[in-house]
């Protein structure tokens, strides 16, 4: 479904992602993990074109969309969140999962100025599509609320929410447990799956080694921008160049 | 009515009232949608003249200067939007300011240039005196129905995928496009409307004044409408309205303090910027006001034992 072909993001003469191939099959779930600052948040700018590669392919369902405006991208099918929670916080969760949905909407402000059939039916559809998702997330009862009050577990899964609402084939997940606790992380992760049930494919970003092996169908490991390793999480987690990678090399065969 | 004018509220300073709460409103879009732009007088002196020499010039009737003070306003923001508005904060402030200046001189040599150009005498805009003898033809019941309208207006764009769309890309513009709203239309067409609106606003006014001159559409009236906004408060569009007819009426309601008039406007306007930091009409800046008045006294206690 998606696939990067030798992606390249120079920041100056920082190497952010080099020359990184990378595929998201069609109803899997992804898994991205790498040290800090390893590239792992650029590449999902890169995907969800917030932000846009020196060089190479980015392709979703075979179209190229590496110089596409995130709008185009998110229309196309791509959803993200945010490793630090980027709510509009200072509007109710409601109106978080309205503002999702804007690529499906249709009505213009006239629409609205002269209340054309259009206009109500789609609002109608708007706020339904948004009730279904409140009761997925278990936000119900915070529809009203502002969404920068809500608690730290609730902001993460309204940003879930919020992704869905685009209506996506393909979602980009950025740390989606961080500062989460080990029953919420469990719980997310099997919102996670929940997603693959539903058709749905995903790239997951993640430390918890636990979640990646609840949900994850394949990993992908970033470092220094660059893929180091892929395959199962169990492969993953024997291979010794990731475990280099993460926990330093064994003293004995230690380089001075 | 006699209470209105015992305190210095006529007619006219009523009708001064309703163009510039028309103007907050102006610079309201534009803020709402998290663009600080200064464009507005440069905008509005666009409206007067075109309004005035459509109606002096031309002989047209008001309504029809005013839909073509609209269009040409309108109009000129297109290729004014597309650049400037990739900038932002401050740097969008000055590229504004920047724009009004250019307007502003644009009117004052107008005539000139034309002439240079065509080999003939100009007489349209009159440089630095700028057209007088304006017939004062607005009427009050005119600028009302305009207001009702620009008010139904700002009610159903709160209420639309627009409207949510503009108050997104304020808060958090990269996760606005995420969400797939495209930032660029959105922040253009409301760098239109508001242009619109302003250039509306600037022929109404400029068949109030009876003249006009380049210098009305400074640096100075650019602040001012901004005032009308920031005192009103930009979190519904109720506060412009009232920032525009509060800030218009202060100064005659003053009358009685004379030579101190400048001073006591003054300081009520940086009262009201200090102790309500989000505008006069702002549910939670007046609680917390408030809340912060009636535990003032204990707050000193708690101090003086500490």
């Amino acid at each position: 479904m998606l696939e990067l072909e030798k992606v390249t993001r120079l920041f100056g003469g920082l190497t952010a992602l080099n020359n990184v191939n990378l595929i998201v099959p069609a109803n899997k779930i992804v898994g991205l993990i790498g040290p800090n600052g390893a590239g792992k948040t650029t590449l999902i700018n890169n995907i969800s074109g917030l932000d846009h590669p020196t060089s190479g392919q980015i392709r979703l369902n075979g179209a190229e969309i590496q110089n596409a405006p995130p709008h185009r991208i998110t229309r196309a099918g791509i959803a993200r969140t945010y490793q630090n929670i980027r709510l509009f916080s200072d509007m109710t969760v409601l109106e978080n999962l309205l503002i999702g949905q804007h690529g499906r909407g249709q009505a213009t402000f006239l629409d609205s100025l002269v209340f054309t059939p259009r206009f109500r039916a789609e609002e109608r559809d708007l706020h339904e599509r948004a009730a279904q998702l409140l009761e997925r997330f278990n936000l119900t009862h915070a529809a009203n609320l502002r969404a920068g009050n809500l608690p730290y577990g609730d902001q993460r899964r309204l940003e879930m929410a919020r992704a869905l609402a685009t209506n996506p084939k393909l979602v980009l997940l950025d740390e989606p447990t961080a500062g989460m606790n080990p029953i919420e992380t469990q719980q997310l992760g099997e919102q996670i799956i929940r997603l693959q049930e539903d058709g749905l494919t995903a790239l997951v970003i993640e430390h918890d080694m636990s979640l990646i092996h609840q949900v994850c169908d394949e990993v992908y490991v970033l470092n220094f921008g660059q893929i180091l390793a892929h395959g199962t999480p169990d492969e993953i987690k024997r291979d010794p160049v990731v475990i280099e990678a993460y926990l330093g090399k064994d003293e004995d065969h230690g380089a001075a | 009515m006699d209470f209105f004018r015992s305190i210095g509220i006529t007619e006219i300073v009523f009708q001064f009232m309703l163009v510039n709460s028309i103007l907050g409103l102006s610079i309201y879009l534009t803020l709402y949608t998290g663009m600080f732009s200064l464009a507005n007088a440069g905008f509005m002196a666009i409206g007067a003249y075109t309004g005035v020499i459509l109606t002096q010039n031309f002989d047209l009737p008001l309504g029809v200067a005013l839909i073509g003070g609209m269009i040409l306003g309108g109009i000129i923001a297109i290729p004014i939007g597309f650049p400037v508005l990739r900038l932002k904060d401050i740097y969008l402030a000055i590229a504004t300011i920047g724009f009004g200046e250019v307007v502003r001189i644009l009117i004052l040599n107008f005539d000139t240039l034309a002439e240079s150009i065509t080999g003939q005498e100009v007489k349209l805009t009159r440089g630095a005196l700028g057209i007088t003898g304006i017939p004062k033809i607005t009427e009050t019941w005119q600028l009302i129905v305009f207001l009702v309208v620009v008010a139904y207006f700002m009610i159903r764009l709160h209420r639309s995928r627009f409207g949510r769309a503009m108050a997104a890309i304020r808060q958090d513009e990269q996760a606005a496009a995420n969400m797939g709203i495209n930032v660029v239309y959105v922040k253009n067409t409301v760098f239109i409307m508001s242009a619109v609106l302003a250039a509306a606003a600037g022929v109404l006014k400029a068949h109030l004044t009876r003249t006009i001159s380049p210098g009305d559409f400074g640096f100075d009236q650019a602040v001012s409408i901004l005032a009308f906004a920031v005192l009103g408060g930009t979190s519904t569009w109720i506060g412009p309205i009232i920032g525009g007819f509060v800030l218009t009426a202060l100064p005659e309601i003053l009358r009685d303090f004379k030579q101190y008039r400048g001073i006591v406007n003054g300081s009520i306007l940086l009262l009201v910027i200090v102790y309500l930091p989000g505008g006069l009409v702002n549910p939670a800046g007046w609680s917390r006001l408030w809340k912060r008045l009636r535990q003032s006294p204990e707050a000193g206690e708690n101090h003086a034992r500490t």
